[in-house]
Parts: C-alpha cells; structure tokens; sequence
C-alpha cells in the first residue's frame, strides 16, 4: 500500500503545489496526455499522486480515501462540519490567499459595518416585503458570520458563479464571495464590508484524521513530513 | 444505554395519555413543512437547526422541527378560544455543533389558547408540566420575557433605537452592542464619523445599481442623523436593564426586587403587576413559588418565539442534556402568523427520549 497525496488536478493551483513541493526535493509531475489525471511522485518511495478537483480534497480527506491533500482553507471550513477533528492543517503554502467578503452597492453610502448591514436589512424587509437576498456558494460560513454579528432579516441565495453581477442583475441586493484583489467587485460597483472578512483563505495542506496507516505507511508518512519540514 | 425508538414511542403515547385527561384534543400536522413560512418567522439561522429540502412542485420543504407553528396554523383556520391541544411524534434538528446530539426525536407537546386571563392560562400550563414530571429529579426554572420588553418599550429614547432593540431581544450579544452604542459606551466606528460628518454624503461617483434605492440610503442617513442629534441613552437607563437582567431568585424574591426595580421605571408596572398574578394563580394551583426558581433572563438565547412566562425543566444530574421540557407564552407569534388577528396563547413541550435518558425517578 501507500500513503495517498490528493492535488488540485489543474491551472495555477496545481502548478504551485508542484512547485512548492519541487522546492522541497518532492518532485510531482502530471504522466501520461494532458487530458489524463494520472501523477508521479519522484525523491520519496511509497507516496502516489491523486490529482482530484480542490473542491473534492476535503471530502476525500474527511473519508480518509487519501492521507495528505491541498486545498483551501475556505472549501475545508465550508464542506467539513467539526472540519478540526477531521483533518490538521501542516504547513500554509503561501499561495491562493483569498478572502472570503460580505460586499454590498458601492452606492450605499450608509453601510459600512456588518451593524449598519443589520440595519438596512431591517428597512429593506419593511419597504420590500422580504428578507435582503445576500448571493453566495458559501452558505454555512456566511450564515455562521452573519449570526455571529448580529445580522437579522436576511436570505442567502445560492450562487454558484458570477455572484458579483448578482446585484445588478436584480437577483440578490449584496453578496458574499471569495477575493484576492477586489477588482472584479470594484468592476461590479461593489464594495467590501469593513468587518474582519469571514475567512482568510489560503492554499494549504493537511493530514487526514481518519485515514488509517498501516506501519509501512507510517514510516513513509514521516520521511514526507520530514522532508517537507511540516 | 441508549433509549430505543420504541421506548421513546411509548413514553411519548403514555405522555400524551396525561395531557388527553388534562382535556387536550388530539391534533397532528404534516411532517414536511413549507419552509418559507419557518424561515420568515425565525430568519436563515434557523437552516443551520433544520433539515432543509427541495421538492421541484412545492419548493423548499421543512422536516418539522417542532409543532408549534403548524398547530398555531391549524387553530386559527378552525379553533375558538378556549382551546386545549395535545401532540406526539417526531421533530427533526440538524445538530452541526453538537453530533452527539439527536437529529430526530418525539416531542409531546400541550398548547393552550385561551383570550380571557393570561395569569390562569400561563399557570395552567405550567402546573401540569409539573405535576407530570414530578416524579422525575428535574429542576423547574421560569422567567418572563415580557418584564425585558417593558423595560425596553419604557426606555427614556427615541422610538427608533427603542424598536432596535426590541428586535434583538432574542440576540444578546446584539442587543448588549445596540446598548453600548446608544449610551456612548463604545465609540463610533470612524466610517460613521465620516458620514455624518460629510456634507453631502450621497455626492459619489458609483452608479446606483440594485434594489435597494437612493432613497433608502438617504432615508437611512437622515435617521443616522436623528440618531446622532439625540445625544446619548442615559446611563442611569442602562443600569436599570442591567440590574434587571441579574435577577435571579425565586419568584417570591424576583417579584419584590422588580417591584424595587420598577420605582424607577414605572413603565415595568404592568408588566410586573402580571408576574404577580401568575404568582397568585400558580400557588391557586399548589405550585410553591417560594422554591420556583426566575431568571429574568432565562429564554432569550434559545426560545425565539416565546414573549412572555417561559419555562424549562432540566436534569438536576445531568447538566450535559438539554431541558427535557420547555414551554412558554407566544402571543405575538400567533400575530404574525394571523396576520395582525392575534390568538393568545401558552404551551410547552416534553422530549420523551431525554426523559428516559436521565434515567431514574426520584
């Protein structure tokens, strides 16, 4: 058997995971056509590459079908209830950083804080007759934020792309998205809530919880943290 | 050893049995709810508590997470005052924070609507969950949601913050931030500094996108302004509410410390004046207020639709278990739910499985 190594399957995520291991004499390459999934591992025996999309290493992770993976924090903390009893977090990789945003009409000159957004979603529901729609993919992050600060008389409507053209399309009055440099929101008329974001995100890898180790595997599990220093 | 869902069927048919003979008719309701209705009620938080699904004719349906809603529904449609109802079967809960916990279990539940005398009504309800779980080693603790939203409704300020804060009752962490800010405790944040300070605020280069109009904005910033030109809630005010919160003691004590309380604020007269009656009519009904625990604040970070008498039985040797009974007032939820048509009304809830679970009676 070997220890099982989950990577993004493709574009920049995937190229900087290799490089990032490349970095550490742990070699990944993709094998075979481009159109084939199929990996190698060079500089440490026992560890098979398996080129999976980001959003499922943490599901795979959390079944422990694979040992180590890499991912965002944001998709872990999003699809994994309890994700810290499930996976650990090794080593941030300094990459992918994104941050997860509450961003509303740069025209609403009122709100700045989640406090004035709890306030105009109080209007909003009185002069509209339902609750302020905030468009996002990540439902339970968000929810538990805007619990947390005591945001009331609010929807989440689930957006799975182009959340940012969602306000001017009609269909939802903020959103709640993921953004590294804020240009697609400023291109949207958005702007972002001066509240801490609901996540900073980065690429990073974690060790899987529930996977079980068999003594072989173990031993090649540890050459690897070693090497990698993590 | 875990309780089997036959045992908890069983304590539930036996539960329901008592509340029968107390003169309850027997009711049921539909397990799949439309969702909208719950979550206009209790907002999107209350997705992170229930199990949520699509059905492509109906839309977004709800497991029932508890009865409470559909027999109000039920009631208005058909019932006349007074009326006395009683259920048992499955509620369902996600349990996100607390897997340990169950996602589905029976509750048994007795609902009073009655429009003539709350005070009767409120210990009625109160004195049967008692006697019912008196063989059980559960402690009783009450409170009344009521005596807070006449302190707030009394409060020397404007309407506006008044009506902020009534609602965020249910949010305390909220309500406490609504507090500061009003009495000048916490500074103002700068972007509202800014705001007020500019002389024409809507004056911006980004266009005017969305559904929410300028006109609100402006709406919002004049209110900001009045808000502002107010000058502080004063702290005398925000001392009263804090030393309101605190009270706790039996309902003997609690009564004389708000009547202190409400030389202050006489706005909490009526209010207080209604905790007395139930006090009188709770010991009309053999119930020793003398050892009846209040917590003025008991039921606002967990009893959403309650807004007056709350109560909770919980395991005395068991604190790890949630109350094994609930129950309280709700007259404002039958309001939203009748359209402005309210149906006063008191009712409570056992969890059968969690009764067998704290094992032994007394």
């Amino acid at each position: 058997m070997s220890v099982k190594l989950g990577v993004p399957s493709k574009g920049r995520l995937m190229e900087k995971t290799f490089d990032w291991f490349g970095a550490r004499g742990v070699g990944l390459a993709r094998t075979g056509n481009d159109r084939e999934y199929a990996g190698a591992v060079d500089g440490v025996e026992g560890v098979d590459l398996v080129l999976l999309s980001a959003g499922e290493i943490p599901r795979e992770l959390a079944a422990g079908r694979i040992h180590l993976g890499v991912t965002g924090t944001d998709l872990i903390r999003e699809k994994l209830v309890q994700w810290d009893q499930k996976v650990e977090p090794l080593a941030e990789l300094g990459f992918g950083q994104a941050d997860l945003i509450v961003a509303v009409p740069a025209c609403w000159v009122d709100v700045d804080t989640l406090d004035d957004l709890d306030a105009a979603a109080a209007a909003f529901r009185a002069e509209h007759g339902f609750r302020m729609r905030i468009a996002t993919k990540y439902h339970r992050l968000v929810r538990e934020y805007l619990r947390h600060g005591g945001v009331a008389d609010y929807q989440l409507v689930d957006s799975q792309g182009a959340t940012e053209g969602t306000v001017k399309n009609l269909t939802a009055e903020a959103v709640a998205d993921i953004t590294s440099t804020g240009d697609t929101l400023r291109a949207n008329h958005l702007k972002v809530i001066d509240d801490e974001p609901v996540l900073r995100s980065q690429a990073t890898l974690f060790r899987s919880r529930t996977a079980k180790l068999d003594e072989d595997e173990r031993t090649v599990l540890r050459t690897l943290m070693a090497k990698l220093d993590v | 050893m875990g309780v089997t869902t036959a045992q908890e069927r069983a304590e539930a048919v036996r539960l329901r049995a008592r509340f029968l003979e107390a003169g309850a008719e027997n009711v049921d309701c539909a397990i799949l709810q439309p969702a909208e209705t719950l979550l206009d009620l209790y907002g999107e938080d209350i997705r992170a508590r229930t199990y949520v699904t699509h059905d492509p004719a109906r839309g977004e349906v709800m497991l029932r997470p508890d009865f409470t809603v559909p027999v109000v529904q039920m009631h208005m449609e058909t019932g006349a005052a007074p009326s006395r109802y009683t259920y048992a079967g499955e509620v369902f809960r996600r349990q996100e924070e607390h897997p340990e916990r169950a996602p589905e279990y029976f509750q048994v539940g007795f609902e009073l609507f009655a429009d003539d005398d709350p005070a009767q009504a409120d210990a009625e309800v109160f004195a049967l969950f008692a006697e019912t779980l008196a063989p059980y080693r559960l402690r009783a603790v009450t409170g009344d949601i009521g005596i807070l939203t006449a302190a707030v409704a009394g409060l020397e300020t404007s309407e506006r913050r008044r009506s902020a804060l009534m609602r965020h009752i249910w949010r305390p962490r909220r309500f406490r931030a609504l507090l500061d800010r009003y009495s000048g405790r916490s500074p103002v944040p700068p972007s509202r500094k800014a705001l007020l300070a500019a002389e024409n605020p809507m004056d911006t280069a980004a266009p005017a996108i969305g559904l929410r109009s300028e006109t609100e904005v402006a709406a919002r910033i004049a209110a900001l302004r009045e808000d502002a030109a107010e000058g502080p809630l004063c702290e005398s005010q925000v001392a009263l509410i804090d030393t309101l919160l605190a009270v706790r003691e039996t309902c003997s004590f609690a009564l004389e410390q708000l009547h202190d309380i409400a030389v202050d604020m006489p706005a909490l007269l009526p209010a207080v004046d209604r905790f007395e009656r139930r006090c009188e009519a709770l010991t009309a009904r053999g119930v020793d207020v003398a050892a009846l625990e209040f917590e003025a604040s008991y039921g606002r970070s967990s009893m959403e639709y309650y807004d007056g008498f709350v109560f909770g039985f919980v395991p005395t040797a068991r604190p790890d278990l949630p109350p094994v009974a609930t129950g309280g007032r709700y007259d404002a939820l039958t309001e939203r739910l009748g359209n402005g048509r309210a149906a006063p009304a008191v009712g409570g809830v056992i969890r059968p499985g969690l009764l067998l679970q704290t094992g032994e009676r007394a």
